[in-house]
């Protein structure tokens, strides 16, 4: 990064008034200003890396913009990024010749602004109302469903597991997996026709151990 | 290498980035939009009589008041817009062309009261004020299209107030080029007429104005 920065302030000095006020001992702000400064004349001519390096050096100041400006915690990351796009949109709205801090304030400040009416407008519409949304039910869900859903399961396995091992064997292929009578006997060695009177038996037998339920 | 939650877009942005030519400066751009007024002006100036528009002028003195607090207006309204769609620049710079429009419009109030002042001069009825809307707003659209290029180049933070003064530069410099073909004097129908053409490109900008500064929406996407 060091070497990123020295090249750039070499290769394209600039001359701000705030740097003149106090040439011999530069105040930290001047010096930052200065960079950035020269970090957008680099960008303005397409150095990916410097300018990636400015967006995220200049992210503080812009927080520190917004939540002078009044802007909730809630909105100021919508500020932040409001205001690295709407830098990136102007930047070839920068003059060097002027300051860099002073020209990314006002359109921080302008975002922020911004941010503050839509907050006021979601104000408006939007109730805070944890407790509510925590106790309003979903109409289109039956809480018991899931639970019920896993009793019927257990259920009809255990059931069907104490069929004789032909009559299982149908369920398993005919009705659990699906296959066709064609496919089942493919798989078992047995005949349609015996397939089919298994299948049957077990049906008989299932449905009364399961009182009738499907 | 510092990392912040911010990286995704940066890097978008990073991605998107192209070198671009630094902007004109305000004063620049400006006089070229001056230019082409004063181009304007040069043509009508071809095709109408200079001195008989002279000898209107001078007639009642509201007449050239009234021409140069709108040339004036156009030029420092014209001065403001360029200045307000840079994003560092003072909304103060709104101010700056108010005086000369409250000048221009008084002088043109003056001619409300010229009937009795000069009786012998004619004022415009409505019917002829016609003409007039119809030329002004001939005038003032296509500036106002050259002028909403022109300030789509920066970046306005301001829409709605850029626009409003970008229209009155127009409408004023419209105003202005109408001396070349007014037959007849200004009176208060006249006025009506100017203010009438203002309010409507107002309220066009108050419809159109959001979306007309606004530049492309830059990395939709992210």
């Amino acid at each position: 990064m060091e070497g990123v920065s020295t090249m750039v302030v070499l290769a394209a000095p600039i001359t701000t008034g705030l740097t003149m006020v106090d040439a011999q001992t530069p105040r930290p702000v001047d010096n930052r200003d200065r960079r950035w400064g020269n970090w957008m004349v680099a960008a303005q001519t397409g150095d990916r890396t410097v300018y990636e390096t400015l967006l995220r050096d200049c992210t503080p100041f812009i927080k520190t913009v917004a939540r002078r400006q009044g802007v909730s915690p809630n909105y100021i990351d919508d500020v932040v990024q409001e205001t690295l796009l709407t830098v990136h949109r102007a930047r070839r709205t920068y003059d060097p010749n002027r300051s860099f801090s002073a020209w990314l304030r006002t359109i921080a400040q302008r975002r922020a602004i911004d941010g503050l009416r839509r907050q006021s407008r979601n104000g408006v519409w939007e109730t805070h109302a944890p407790f509510a949304y925590e106790n309003h039910p979903d109409p289109g869900r039956d809480p018991e469903e899931a639970t019920n859903q896993v009793e019927r399961t257990v259920r009809l396995d255990s059931a069907v597991s104490t069929l004789p091992a032909s009559q299982r064997e149908a369920v398993q292929h005919l009705a659990l997996r699906e296959q066709s009578l064609t496919e089942a006997a493919a798989v078992t060695g047995r005949t349609t026709g015996a397939l089919k009177v298994n299948l049957h038996r077990a049906l008989k037998t299932l449905r009364a151990q399961l009182g009738g339920q499907d | 290498m510092v990392t912040n939650s911010y990286d995704r877009l940066i890097q978008a942005l990073g991605a998107d980035l192209t070198p671009v030519r630094r902007l004109a400066p305000p004063g620049v751009r400006t006089l070229i939009w001056l230019t082409i007024v004063g181009a304007i002006a040069l043509a009508l100036a071809t095709v109408s009589d200079v001195g008989a528009m002279s000898r209107r002028l001078m007639a009642a003195p509201d007449m050239w008041l009234a021409a140069i607090g709108s040339l004036v207006t156009a030029v420092l309204a014209a001065v403001a817009a360029f200045q307000l769609s840079l994003p560092d620049r003072k909304p103060a710079w709104a101010l700056l062309p108010l005086p000369a429009a409250v000048f221009w419009v008084a002088a043109s109030g003056i001619g409300c009261l010229r009937s009795w002042l000069v009786p012998e001069t004619h004022p415009a009825w409505l019917g002829e004020a016609e003409t007039c809307l119809a030329f002004i707003l001939g005038i003032s659209v296509p500036l106002s299209a050259l002028l909403i290029v022109m300030l789509r180049q920066g970046c306005p933070l301001r829409p709605n107030l850029i626009l409003v003064i970008g229209w009155l530069a127009c409408a004023s410099a419209a105003a202005t080029l109408l001396n070349f073909i007014h037959p007849y004097d200004a009176t208060a129908t006249d006025l009506t007429v100017h203010a009438f053409a203002v309010a409507t490109v107002i309220l066009a900008n108050a419809i159109f104005g959001g979306r007309l500064l606004m530049g492309k929406d830059v990395l939709a996407s992210v």
